[in-house]
């Protein structure tokens, strides 16, 4: 047997055979995903097909997280399709308000390493980071698979990513991801997979992990993978539904591209509008008007993304800079409660934030705060296209939680190592 | 085998599944008859418009980035587009075109232009592009194993009713 990826190993498994990078397989899923937005859609495939029944119900999950609330009555009635072919076939629904889809798989214990996970959801690759292989497909993949328990793959090759060095004060893992889709390109990962090497990433937490997988995306990667730790574990300590099995890589296993990240000599970045990997260091943008904050999304909507945008927010004045919208949008309601509870929430309020129910909120236009003709957003999210968010003439830029709790607070973009921003 | 002609439709590199139908529009409707008017607003308002059975969508590198929203492909097909010549494809779109059979014709596109005349040919699993107006003949990875079988039939719609699972290749 010849040195494999994480990759290769998981996907072998899953297809019953070995299997290398380049060659097609069919693989058993353990876990298929599917959004409001995207559900609909599946299920009308699934009916195309000639679907009678799911491969194992307890193996489908629906969130609505894109209308979440719905505003219209077209979107409502997405919900209630999905509602009622999940009754009908056993599987389970995450309801308005409860949260994005693989976030809710990860908070349920049933994102475990070493599985296969498919959800009609680009950003499906966030949970990657506990050390299994999480891919987004479109709605028929998702319709055929919850039919069959298949998928097929393009056994992809894998980038070595190597993270070294220590990480600084306000380093977030967004400036880590930011800098890699800057290095990488749009592009750069066409049908390949990341995986994380190094001694720096047991400075990152499970959740932290998540932001880096989920980025992947805007490199066009298929999964985001890190390796299982003791963090792993940690996270998955009370949650876990199953059995996992971490994968390591093989010590000589082959890559198309290794990428050494020295966290030592990385500074918070910023993507300017309107691609992700138009980034460039925060020093190039501090200055910069914004109108709108938006800290939320599957990137940017957990935790520690709300405990460190309210203190860069309060170590840069306190206040919410005159003019300046503040929206708010936690990615599940364990992150709602959890802030909730521990006061961050209502601080939030006090100073004026809108919150928003949780889910995608305002990231895509659908549901949420639309920003006004020729305002600039600043943004936790992971997209910044033209019209992401509602509007073409607004302008996204994205940063981390603590740049945007920094900037929040002075009405320009502020760089989160300024002790005390000059207003 | 597949054979298709049509007219060229140039555009650029990375166009993103939100510019090919925004989420505005699609939190309205997932029908891709009504949604092709739309087609595209954000690159080109006058493009849905002007769009004629047949034409080819050529573009730069990335086409398809960003969500994986399958109706950026339905709505390509509503429009009667039946071939997508790239530089290269993102993934989630590569797949979402094979399963609704579109199809992703990956080669060389820096010399077509808007307008020329082009045939794409999938003979087994050797794809070719001609470009009438430059005389040119391009070639692209081939296309095989399930995903030639998917395409071939149509989608995995068409697929599915025949073999109600999928079928590994014999390697
Ligand atoms: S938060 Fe944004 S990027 Fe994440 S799943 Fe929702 S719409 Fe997609």
């Amino acid at each position: 047997m010849s040195a494999r990826t994480i990759s290769e190993k998981i996907l072998s498994a899953k297809a019953g055979r070995e299997v290398h990078a380049g060659e097609i397989a069919i693989c058993n899923v353990d876990q298929v995903l599917g959004t409001d937005a995207s559900s609909p859609m599946a299920i009308d495939y699934f009916e195309k097909m000639g679907g009678e029944r799911l491969f194992d119900p307890s193996r489908v999950l629906f969130a609505f997280d894109h209308y979440s609330p719905p505003g219209s009555g077209k979107t409502a009635a997405f919900h209630d399709r999905v509602r009622e072919f999940a009754r009908h076939y056993g599987a389970e629904v995450c309801d308005v308000g409860e949260g994005i889809s693989f976030q809710l798989l990860a908070e349920h214990g049933g994102a475990l390493p070493g599985s296969l996970v498919i959800g009609a959801d680009s950003h499906t690759v966030t949970i990657g980071a506990l050390n299994l292989f999480a891919t987004g497909v479109g709605s028929s993949d998702i319709a055929a698979a919850m039919i069959t328990g298949q998928v097929w793959m393009r056994v992809p090759q894998s980038i070595k990513v190597t993270l070294t060095g220590t990480r600084t004060a306000y380093l977030s893992p967004k400036d880590v991801a930011l800098e890699l889709v800057r290095t990488i390109g749009p592009e750069g990962a066409n049908y390949s997979v990341l995986e994380f090497h190094g001694s720096a990433i047991s400075a990152f937490t499970l959740e932290e992990r998540m932001v880096i997988s989920n980025l992947a995306v805007e490199m066009d990667a298929k999964a985001a993978i890190f390796p299982s730790d003791a963090a792993t574990s940690e996270y998955l300590a009370g949650r876990k539904v199953g059995l996992d099995a971490p994968v390591r890589a093989d010590m000589n296993a082959r890559y198309v591209r290794e990428i050494t990240l020295d966290l030592s000599r990385l500074s918070p970045r910023v993507a300017l509008p309107h691609q992700p990997d138009n980034v460039v260091p925060i020093e190039q943008a501090v200055g910069t008007p914004v109108q709108m904050v938006f800290l939320g999304t599957c990137t940017g909507g957990r935790v520690r993304d709300f405990h460190e945008a309210l203190a860069a927010l309060n170590r840069a004045g306190g206040r919410l800079a005159a003019g300046v919208q503040l929206v708010l949008t936690p990615a599940s309601r364990e992150v709602a409660d959890a802030i909730r509870d521990d006061g961050t929430l209502e601080k939030f309020e006090a100073l004026g934030a809108i919150v928003t129910e949780v889910g995608c909120g305002a990231c895509c236009g659908t549901s949420g705060v639309v920003p006004a003709d020729g305002m600039n957003v600043l943004s936790t999210a992971n997209r910044n296209f033209k019209a992401r968010m509602g509007n073409a003439s607004a302008s996204i830029y994205l940063a981390s939680p603590a740049a945007c709790g920094a900037s929040a607070a002075t009405g320009r973009i502020t760089d989160p190592r300024a002790e005390r921003a000059a207003r | 085998m597949i054979k298709l002609e049509g007219r060229a439709r140039r555009f650029g590199d990375n166009v993103n599944t939100d510019y090919i139908i925004t989420s505005t529009r699609k939190r309205e409707t997932i029908d891709e008859q009504v949604l092709k008017q739309w087609l595209l607003e954000t690159v080109d308002p006058a493009f849905a418009a002007s769009v004629r059975e047949g034409d080819i969508i050529v573009a730069g590198q990335n086409f398809g980035c960003g969500s994986a929203m399958e109706v950026a492909v339905t709505v390509i097909l509503a429009a009667g587009i039946r071939a997508v010549i790239a530089q290269s494809f993102s993934r989630t779109f590569f797949r979402n075109a094979i399963n609704n059979g579109l199809i992703p014709a990956q080669c060389d596109t820096s010399r077509i232009e808007e307008g020329d005349s082009l045939a794409v040919q999938l003979v087994g699993a050797e794809l070719t592009v001609s470009d009438f107006n430059k005389e040119l003949t391009l070639s692209g990875p081939p296309i095989s194993g399930v995903i030639l079988d998917i395409l071939e039939l149509g989608g995995l719609v068409p697929y599915m009713k025949a073999h109600r699972r999928l079928i590994p290749m014999k390697q």
